[in-house]
């Protein structure tokens, strides 16, 4: 290289600087952020592998048994936490198996509607329940669902029925967790299949018309498979989550009577560490739910490639 | 084309199914207002539906005149809007120089932002940070700690590329910075996921209780969330008021239906004039990249 070309090379980079140094002053102070309170948790995660000591950092704590994964074998040697872990799998699957194909059903529906200003109207009181907290809807769902009291059993006890404990017995829970899920996001859940059919070559439908397909069988034809994509995305998301665990609405909608079917993972971790300090076992439970959450979302992407799809990572 | 007679009925069991829906999303609400306005008496004797009866407006009077209950409100609005103009600034600031494909290391940034959304350390490590950087119990906890969401970078970054480079390019001819360009280009362009941003940081900050119940002790900064919970929870009317200062006894499930009618009715008054901008908003953020 000559001197000439140097100088050429040395004021572009010049030039870059004084052009672009204000992105990186102002991509400095998220990344700092990320750093700080993404970054440096990470650091914390080995006191999973050691003995917590509240006078030493993390880095000077003494390594504890068992090759330092002691706190693995004591949390699978731990009854609640067993407990929360199947608890977690079992929700998260029900939510799953029924929630999952509820908003894409919804969304066919709203798409076939004749009518354009009933269905923005159906639209936006659909999505009222995702605006609201779990802390409310559960102060609402104790409301309509007392046992004696609640608008649902007085209307079932008006027809002879007996009333239903909906939120104070484990089976009955676990059903009105799920349906209040449901109640809660398909609406708002709709918006993204939507705007997917919004995005089908309407001339496809013109074509399946003159083919004599009728509207159910242009929505099973031409309306599913131009939102395949979408749904193998979302489902691939949801794969990712299954060991993954809301805190706000299991604990929103618990009470003593159904903790065996209601504590999570992120209960769990709650109770025993941020109450009750056993920082280290709480550590390695969450390290054990990250780690699982990743590769099952990576998982979930390979298998979806494999068949053809375009995945997400 | 017409419509043949099969089709017409399809369209009336659709229309059913809507209404159905309505039905359903609208009922727990209207039966907390009627709950909310009618007397004790009628409550005890389960005779309140959806209509009150004893109309009163007694128990909102009481949530009201209750300084802790008001109070609530009045830090959870102040850490609502203070939080929701720090996420907005720091979600712009963000995503804006990720835009830029000629940015050097771009690549590096955006993998080491993406990473943390796939993997994260967990509460306790994040509980642990917050203690030794001071924070626990500080009033900034319930809004720095979880001001940036990822997601939400990304949303407002795959807007930000829709908006065509040669509004840039000619803008970067007449000499205009970054920081000019920003400003004076793209902000007014964006008000669809600006708002929608508004909106989900907002609605987050206002209806969130976790970070307050596992960070914060001090009972002064509660959020409006964490206060209702303990109050829906409390197991009687006697720990109801002795716990939350409502000096009034027997009047517990109307003063409860009241609270939560009170904390919802910000939402509701919000969100469906934003609608046409978090549907605009949220559809071409999705855009895969």
């Amino acid at each position: 290289m000559d001197g000439t070309q140097r100088t050429i090379k040395l004021r572009r980079r010049e030039q870059y600087w004084r052009r672009y140094w204000s992105l990186y002053a102002m991509l400095s102070l998220p990344l700092v952020y990320f750093f700080i309170f993404r970054y440096i948790p990470m650091t914390y995660i080995q006191i999973a592998f050691k003995n917590y000591s509240i006078v030493r950092s993390p880095w000077e704590m003494p390594w504890a048994g068992n090759y330092g994964f002691e706190y693995f074998i004591k949390a699978f040697a731990n009854r609640d936490f067993l407990n929360a872990l199947r608890n977690t799998l079992m929700l998260n699957l029900l939510d799953l198996v029924m929630g999952f194909p509820a908003p894409i059903i919804l969304a066919l529906i709203l798409n076939e509607l004749p009518y354009k200003r009933f269905k923005r109207v159906t639209q936006t009181i659909a999505y009222m329940p995702h605006f609201l907290s779990w802390v409310i809807i559960a102060g609402m769902a104790l409301q309509l669902l007392a046992p004696t009291s609640g608008l649902i059993n007085i209307w079932l006890q008006k027809m002879g029925v007996q009333p239903i404990p909906f939120l104070n017995q484990p089976g009955h829970w676990v059903g009105t967790y799920v349906v209040l899920g449901i109640w809660q996001s398909v609406g708002w859940n709709t918006i993204i299949y939507l705007a997917a059919i919004t995005s089908i070559n309407p001339e496809l439908y013109e074509a399946a018309a003159i083919d004599g397909a009728g509207r159910l069988r242009r929505i099973w034809h031409v309306t599913l498979p131009g939102i395949r994509s979408t749904i193998i995305v979302l489902l691939i998301l949801s794969l990712g989550r299954i060991l993954g665990s809301d805190f706000d609405r299991p604990f929103a909608l618990r009470n003593p009577l159904v903790k065996d079917v209601s504590d999570v993972i992120s209960i769990f971790v709650y109770n025993y560490g941020v109450r009750g300090l056993q920082f280290s076992l709480t550590t390695a439970v969450g390290l054990f739910q990250s780690v699982v959450s990743v590769s099952f979302l990576l998982l979930a992407d390979k298998l979806a490639k494999k068949f053809g799809e375009r995945g997400i990572v | 084309m017409v419509k043949s007679r099969e089709s017409k009925y399809l369209d009336y069991i659709l229309v059913a199914i809507c209404l159905g829906v309505i039905v359903v999303c609208i009922l727990p609400m209207i039966n907390l207002l009627a709950r909310s306005l009618s007397s004790a008496e009628y409550l005890i004797r389960n005779e309140v539906t959806l209509w009150p009866k004893g109309f009163n407006i007694e128990a909102y009077k009481l949530v009201l005149g209750d300084s802790k209950y008001t109070w609530a409100m009045v830090w959870t609005a102040i850490i609502t809007v203070a939080g929701t103009f720090l996420s907005l600034f720091m979600t712009t600031i963000c995503a804006y120089p990720l835009t830029y494909d000629k940015l050097k290391g771009r690549k590096f940034f955006s993998t080491y932002i993406l990473f943390t959304m796939y993997f994260s350390a967990g509460t306790i490590p994040m509980y642990l940070l917050l203690k030794d950087l001071r924070l626990l119990n500080h009033p900034l906890v319930l809004i720095v700690p979880y001001c940036l969401s990822v997601f939400n970078m990304i949303l407002m970054r795959n807007y930000l590329y829709t908006i065509p480079d040669s509004l840039r390019e000619s803008a970067e001819i007449d000499g205009a910075s970054p920081t000019k360009i920003l400003t004076s280009v793209y902000l007014p362009l964006s008000t669809p996921v600006i708002a929608t941003l508004a909106l989900f940081y907002a609605v987050g900050r206002w209806n969130g209780f976790s970070d307050a119940l596992m960070f914060m002790n001090k009972r002064e900064y509660w959020p409006i969330q964490l206060l209702l919970y303990n109050l829906i929870n409390a197991v009687s009317s006697i720990e109801t008021y002795s716990q939350e200062g409502f000096t009034q006894p027997g009047l517990s499930e109307t003063l409860k239906a009241a609270a939560i009618m009170i904390a919802t009715v910000p939402i509701l008054l919000v969100y469906p004039w934003l609608q046409r901008y978090f549907i605009q908003g949220v559809t071409l953020g999705a855009i895969k990249e």
